[in-house]
């Protein structure tokens, strides 16, 4: 048996399999009551790990491989979807993907991060982690939707912008730049919603918006936990500590102003229940778009500087 | 055995000093040519070396001095100062890093902000100091960086940054992230009131720095050999497995693969500052007294 790509769902994942187990067996002699219990058991169960996980288990929770990702939000909350490709520049970038679809009656363009499942798609999808042309593309994206009076969903689900030869000769760092002060100005309402890791810089240059939503189990952060471990403990092992101490969860991120709102998961996480989730997601982005349709262009760019003006924590002397 | 256990020398404790910084003996040995060079004359030529034109860095302050007239300079939001938000601890409490950092570098934070003239215009300047926690980027740093740009916007004086930082701050946490999404919103400002910003990219400038404020200048301009890039040279060493090509992430790499307007000299950096700005600012050019 493989390894659980989170360890504390042991218990959870035993129960499962004795449920699984016991459906295989032919009905009577008491399957349907042992049946209700392993069921009972199991809410049991994963309500309890999922009520005291550490920064660092749901940051596993963010990972997880069977958790949604931009494409299965479309799939499930919109229709009509045409994906758009390249950058017009240099190539199309498949760690991120962008198009327009029809959100609950209205047009809306769409763009996120977008991982890959199974070996192959994530190398194809550089597993989530874009080079310059993937945010060029975003931007050209945003730009025509701001022509058209279209608003901008992102879905932010990356490890990080990817450090690579070809990205740093492309300029890395100016499309993320670009992008920060693009969105910053772009006259049409932006929502944007971390829906699993939300890896600094890379998860940034999709990050700004009139109002960003926070999955209840994805992250965010300025480094991984991995990355903050080897530079300030000098030890990759110390990934939990560098995660508690970065606070990079749901309710840490409400807490410093960084977010607006957390999006409930469904019991035992997103990769549980992904129509659950993408359904709770729906609901918020439809609520919050309403809200914002009704505010001007101007009273929308002016709001949005305030959101991000205020973030931070100084003091002031003298 | 005995002697493998002989006890080292203990070395005098002393302020550690920040890097490629002159020491105070009477010699050094360049970093680029290898060269013994005499300190006085390194001093006398900015810290450039005379052999090989290699830049040594050189302080915030220096660096003020370099660009800014004489007199007239006004320190400004010099009172904001990094807090702890997030009660961070590694193997040192954040706190004490901070303060050991204000002592051994002499500032508050890691950028220092300044109203003056170059060459008679009037600028804000924001000079980073990279002997301050590696010039990163937390909290304080992001607000006096946008404090700067919103001066900028309010007085209409051009706003120069001079960037020297390893990226953002991680004992901040998200919260030094999203400053680079606050002096972006600034900077949108500040273009649409079509004010120059001239960004300087000094060695290193990498991370968030980079990935914000300092590649959004109306020109962005370097100092010769500084390492200016995304991700550091050791993580994309690791992630692709083998050696990086000679000259990568340096000036003049990124002025080929058109990422900066000019690799400038320090000896003539001021006055390709002030040009720019006099031709952005379309100011009659000095004409020569005869």
């Amino acid at each position: 048996m493989c390894a659980l790509e989170a360890p504390f769902e042991e218990p959870i994942e035993e129960l499962r399999r004795r449920i699984d187990e016991l459906e295989g067996f032919p009905p009577g002699s008491g399957r349907r009551k042992e049946l209700k219990k392993l069921r009972s058991d199991l809410e049991k169960t994963t309500k309890e790990v999922y009520g005291r996980l550490t920064r660092w288990e749901k940051t596993l929770v963010a990972r997880h491989s069977d958790r949604p990702y931009t494409l299965e939000y479309v799939g499930c909350l919109m229709t009509d979807w045409v994906e758009i490709h390249g950058d017009r520049a240099h190539a199309d970038d498949a760690a991120i993907v962008a198009g327009m679809a029809t959100f609950r009656g209205r047009s809306v363009a769409v763009i996120g991060h977008q991982k890959g499942r199974g070996t192959k798609e994530r190398i194809e999808r550089n597993f989530g982690q874009p080079r310059p042309e993937g945010y060029r593309k975003a931007l050209r994206v945003m730009r025509m939707a701001e022509k058209f009076g279209l608003p901008v969903l992102t879905f932010v689900d990356t490890p990080g912008a990817y450090p690579g030869v070809g990205a740093e000769e492309r300029g890395q760092a100016e499309a993320i730049a670009r992008n920060l002060i693009e969105m910053a100005s772009l006259r049409v309402p932006i929502i944007v919603t971390i829906t699993g890791e939300g890896g600094s810089g890379g998860a940034l240059a999709l990050g700004v918006g009139d109002r960003v939503l926070m999955l209840e189990y994805a992250i965010y952060s300025v480094i991984s936990p991995e990355g903050c471990a080897a530079i300030l403990w000098k030890d990759q092992q110390k990934k939990p500590e560098a995660a508690e101490a970065m606070r990079l969860t749901a309710p840490d991120l409400l807490e410093l102003g960084v977010v607006d709102e957390i999006v409930p998961e469904p019991l035992g996480g997103a990769h549980a229940d992904p129509n659950e989730a993408c359904r709770a997601v729906g609901e918020a982005l439809a609520r919050n778009l309403e809200e914002l349709e009704g505010k001007s262009p101007d009273e929308l760019l002016e709001h949005r500087y305030e959101r991000f003006r205020v973030l931070g924590a100084f003091d002031e002397k003298g | 055995m005995a002697w493998f256990k002989k006890a080292k020398r203990q070395r005098p404790v002393g302020r550690e000093r920040p890097r490629s910084q002159v020491p105070e003996g009477l010699w050094v040995k360049c970093e680029g040519c290898r060269e013994i060079i005499y300190s006085k004359e390194l001093l006398k030529n900015l810290r450039i070396c005379p052999k090989c034109g290699y830049h040594f860095r050189i302080s915030a302050r220096e660096r003020i001095e370099l660009l800014l007239d004489d007199g007239r300079q006004k320190e400004l939001f010099a009172g904001v100062q990094s807090t702890d938000p997030l009660a961070f601890k590694d193997s040192k409490p954040y706190k004490d890093r901070l303060k050991s950092y204000r002592k051994q570098a002499g500032e508050k934070s890691a950028v220092i902000v300044v109203e003056g003239e170059m060459e008679e215009i009037p600028i804000v300047l924001a000079v980073m100091v990279y002997g301050f926690m590696g010039g990163s980027m937390g909290s304080a740093v992001g607000e006096k960086i946008t404090r700067a740009i919103e001066e900028a916007i309010h007085t209409e004086r051009p706003l120069v940054v001079v960037s020297a930082s390893g990226g953002a701050r991680m004992q901040e946490g998200v919260l030094s992230l999203m400053q680079m999404a606050k002096i972006s919103a600034a900077l949108a400002r500040l273009r649409d009131r079509r004010v120059p910003f001239l960004s300087v990219l000094t060695d290193p400038t990498t991370g968030g720095v980079t990935a914000s404020f300092a590649m959004l200048g109306d020109l962005n301009i370097a100092e010769p050999g500084a390492l200016i890039g995304f991700a550091g040279p050791r993580v994309i060493q690791q992630t692709i497995g083998e050696n990086l090509p000679e000259g990568f992430q340096r000036s003049e790499f990124l002025l080929q693969h058109g990422f900066l307007d000019l690799v400038v000299k320090r000896t003539e950096l001021k006055e390709t500052l002030a040009r720019c700005l006099r031709h952005l600012l379309k100011m009659p050019a000095k004409v020569a007294e005869s």
